[in-house]
């Protein structure tokens, strides 16, 4: 045998064994090599695979066993010894590959492994977000059902609406099948089915209102879930298979009496309506959350919606109320004013035809006096002219009171003097006075002006009244009247608190008090003097006569002058004080021509600013000696001129209020003539204030007269303003130093 | 001539007046003193003046004759003249009195005698023209008009 390097298979090659082994190998070899291939391709089509590293390896590993599986195909026959070496690295180098794979592989299945409970983990919270999501996306179909139901029942003011319109949303948002709403009754004791999804006409089914279950909804804001056996909820037709679920919850009702804002849920006396809402029958469904929530918020808005129902309609019937009472009003108004006009017609006509009778039955019965008359006959005439008299003085009364009343009589104002009405009443009223040997006086309060604008007559009129009522209650004694301008402090009294007395600054206020020692009035009647018709009834007073309208009337007037009337008295037998207070216009200084005063300068070069102010100019030089004479007699002054200062000395008093001397004239020896009226008038206030008058312009000469003691310098030449303006700051200040 | 004209001549010999310098503000103050109570003060205060003015001017011309000239005592004098003239506004007057009293100050014999001078002939243009205006006012005045201001 030769020796070769080949080495020999220790199978026969021609067996069958031998001939599966070598097909095996082959394909192995391919399947082999085809992995990687493949692995790579997959590899490189997905984007993430975390382990290239693993794959190169594995890769290589792959390889190596295809081919040594490959090389071993060649060792089934005769093969040479190189063949048999590059097998044994084949199988060298796959067996080290195949180490370092199984040695990596112990650390990466553990992540791949975790790669899979990761996904699982994944897919475990997909699944629980899908969850949330689809409650989600419940909860906003919930919130934006209420806004749609808000939205329908809050856009009808109408009750009947709003309640129907909630009915049908919440049927149609909840898919129930029937919703019915029971109201609480008049009485308070029932619930009164009164309105419902399905059936048309609520029959009007009552339940009593103290129901264990009605309690329980009513105490709580919450949807509540009731049996369906409960009272409330009986409305389907029986004989369901299995009744839905049902829902109660508590609407409440505002009445407007109880209606604060601020206590919105908490008043206890609340009435509260009952909503049913009812699942579908044999649906199997079940109320979730937020299907209750829905529920108690659309209560919640239901009952504000009803509440502003509510007011409107309250707010509507006010509205016509008052309408209605409008136009009653107005009625009333133009009825009244009818009346009053036909009033007033018929006194106008009546005026002039009682009057005509009367002043013929008056004027004849006076003539009839003059007659030749039987004493009888003299004793009937006079009582029919004294009755005709007073009738017409009854008539004269009662027109005047009806024109005061509807306030159609005006103060005739006037300027009057004051003084001379004082005297006129006390001369009236002398003569009956001393007839019942009263002794009137008249006290006038020396600031009282004599001039005064307002009613003469009327007052008159009111003053004579009440002296007269003094007189002729009083049956001996005296009757004092004083009269003076009320001040402010005794204006206010307490006895007329509804007078509010104003002062102004051309109006006073004129008081005037009568007192007596008569027979005095009981305290308790004292109120109704003022009032028309009424009498004290007092003996004594019987056949005074009079028709009790005296007072009355000057107390109108009295108000129309703006003022106040009444009287006082410690009781009976102790005399009584009438007091009257009216506002009068204050007069300016009149006289009886009632001219204004006029100015006696003309005012072509503004109005005299220093009328009779005595001043004394010394001047030698005469012509400006009677130029600044001509200016000071402008400006109104009383002027004395003279031309020396010993004239001067020997004229200057304490009359003269100012005294010019011209100091620039050399001989005159201005500051000695100071000093000598220094001297002359101690006193500040007697001495006239002295100005010199220089043409010359020196600040030495300025300062030397300041020293001196005088008061003013003025520089010539002097136009009349300058004068005018000198004068006015000199008697201002006293001093006046003209800038040189 | 007529009234209107006889007003208008008058406002313009005024007005000229004021121009030329012979009157200045002062106799316009003298003016407005004159009223109801005063018809005639203007005339009354330039009448005076007048007179006094020729007193002094005349005791001014016997001082400067003088030997020994007093200056005090023309000091004096052409002070009073110049506070006349002041207070009638005669402001030519006015003006001259003041250099004489300059030159009195500076005891100028020479410069006196010039202002002297001066001041008759100013005085003598202002009175022409004073006496002109009364006339053409009383002219007006007799017409029946009325001065205008």
């Amino acid at each position: 045998m030769e020796s070769c390097n080949c080495i020999e298979p220790q199978w026969p090659p021609d067996d069958l064994l031998m001939k599966y082994q070598y097909i095996s190998d082959f394909f192995i070899a391919l399947a082999y090599f085809s992995i990687p291939l493949e692995l790579i391709y997959f590899v490189k089509k997905s984007a993430v695979f975390p382990y290239r590293w693993v794959l190169v390896q594995f890769g290589a590993f792959i390889v190596l066993c295809g081919a040594t599986h490959l090389i071993n195909l060649w060792t089934f026959t005769v093969h040479s010894r190189t063949v048999a070496s590059v097998m044994t690295t084949a199988k060298v180098l796959t067996a080290a590959v195949s180490c370092i794979t199984a040695l990596m592989l112990v650390h990466i299945i553990p992540d791949l492994l975790s790669v899979k409970t990761r996904e699982l983990f994944l897919k475990n919270k997909a699944a629980e977000l899908d969850r949330e999501m689809g409650l989600i996306r419940t909860q906003e179909e919930t919130g934006r059902h209420v806004r749609m139901l808000t939205h329908e029942i809050r856009s009808t003011l109408d009750r009947h609406t709003i309640l129907k319109t909630t009915l049908v949303e919440l049927g149609r948002t909840l898919a129930l099948e029937e919703c019915a709403l029971w109201m609480p009754t008049r009485t308070g004791l029932e619930l009164q089915l009164s309105y419902t999804l399905r059936q048309q006409n609520p029959v009007g089914y009552t339940v009593p209102i103290h129901h264990p279950v009605i309690n329980q909804v009513f105490s709580s804001n919450r949807a509540v879930k009731i049996s369906p056996n409960c009272p409330v909820a009986r409305l389907r037709p029986a004989g369901k298979y299995m009744p839905g679920e049902v829902v109660a919850v508590r609407v409440p009702l505002l009445h407007l009496s109880n209606f604060h804002i601020n206590d919105w849920p908490e008043l206890s006396t609340k009435r509260y309506a009952l909503m049913v809402l009812m699942l579908p029958s044999d649906s199997a469904r079940q109320w979730h959350v937020h299907e209750l929530e829905l529920v108690e918020v659309v209560a919640d808005q239901v009952a504000v919606a009803l509440s502003h129902a509510a007011i409107l309609e309250e707010s509507m019937r006010a509205r016509d109320l008052l309408m209605e009472q409008n136009v009653a009003l107005d009625l009333a108004r133009r009825e009244a004013e009818t009346a009053i006009r036909a009033r007033n017609d018929f006194l106008a006509v009546m005026n002039h035809e009682m009057r005509t009778p009367m002043h013929a039955i008056i004027a004849l019965s006076s003539l009839l006096q003059e007659t030749e008359l039987t004493p009888e006959q003299r004793l009937m005439v006079e009582t029919i002219l004294k009755s005709s008299n007073l009738l017409a003085t009854l008539i004269n009364d009662v027109l005047d009171l009806s024109r005061l009343e509807d306030g159609s009589l005006q103060l005739d104002l006037g300027t009057f003097n004051l003084y001379a009405v004082f005297r006129e009443v006390l001369n009236l009223i002398k003569p009956i006075a001393s007839v019942k040997k009263l002794h009137v006086s008249l006290t006038l309060a020396p600031d009282l002006p004599e001039y005064a604008i307002g009613d003469e007559k009327r007052l008159m009129q009111t003053i004579l009244n009440i002296v007269g009522n003094a007189v002729k209650f009083s049956k001996e004694g005296s009757i004092s009247i004083t009269a003076f301008v009320a001040k402010l402090d005794t204006l206010r009294d307490s006895k007329a608190p509804e007078f509010l007395p104003v002062l102004s600054d051309n109006h006073f206020y004129l008081r005037v008090q009568v007192k007596d020692s008569g027979s005095g009035i009981n305290p308790l009647d004292i109120p109704k003097l003022f009032t028309k018709f009424a009498q004290n009834q007092s003996t004594g007073t019987r056949n005074s006569g009079g028709s009790g309208l005296g007072l009355a009337i000057c107390k109108r007037f009295v108000n129309l002058m703006e003022g106040h009337i009444w009287i006082e008295s410690e009781g009976l037998g102790k005399g009584c004080t009438a007091i009257l207070i009216v506002k009068l216009g204050m007069a300016e200084r009149v006289n009886e021509s009632k001219l204004p005063y006029m100015p006696k300068m003309p005012t072509n070069h503004g109005q005299t600013a220093f009328p009779g102010l005595k001043v004394l100019v010394m001047d030698e030089n005469g012509v400006s000696r009677m130029v600044t004479k001509g200016l000071l007699l402008h400006l109104g002054c009383d002027v004395t001129m003279v031309g020396s200062s010993d004239e001067c000395l020997r004229l200057v008093s304490h009359e003269h209020k100012v005294v010019f001397m011209d100091i620039c004239v050399p001989g005159i020896d201005s500051y000695g003539i100071t000093i000598r009226i220094h001297e002359k008038f101690t006193k500040r206030h007697e001495r006239p204030l002295l100005v010199a008058l220089t043409g010359n312009t020196d600040k030495v000469k300025k300062e030397n007269c300041m020293r001196a003691g005088m008061d003013g310098l003025i520089l010539k030449p002097v136009s009349l303003d300058k004068m005018r303006s000198v004068l006015t700051d000199l008697l201002e200040h006293r001093v006046f130093f003209e800038a040189i | 001539m007529d009234l209107v004209q006889l007003q208008r001549q008058f406002v313009d010999y005024r007005t000229s007046l004021y121009h030329e310098g012979f009157l200045d503000e002062q106799f316009t103050q003298l003016q407005e003193l004159q009223d109801e109570n005063n018809p005639d003060f203007v005339v009354e205060v330039v009448s005076l003046f007048f007179e006094d003015s020729e007193r002094l001017l005349n005791e001014l011309a016997r001082a400067l004759e003088q030997q020994s000239i007093d200056y005090k005592r023309i000091d004096a004098h052409v002070h009073q003249l110049k506070g006349s003239s002041s207070s009638i506004g005669a402001q030519r007057v006015q003006k001259v009195c003041i250099a004489f009293r300059n030159y009195c100050e500076e005891q100028n014999v020479e410069g006196c005698l010039k202002c002297l001078q001066q001041v008759w002939h100013e005085y003598s243009l202002v009175k022409t023209k004073l006496e002109s205006l009364f006339q053409l006012e009383q002219q007006i005045l007799t017409a029946g008009g009325s001065i205008p201001m």
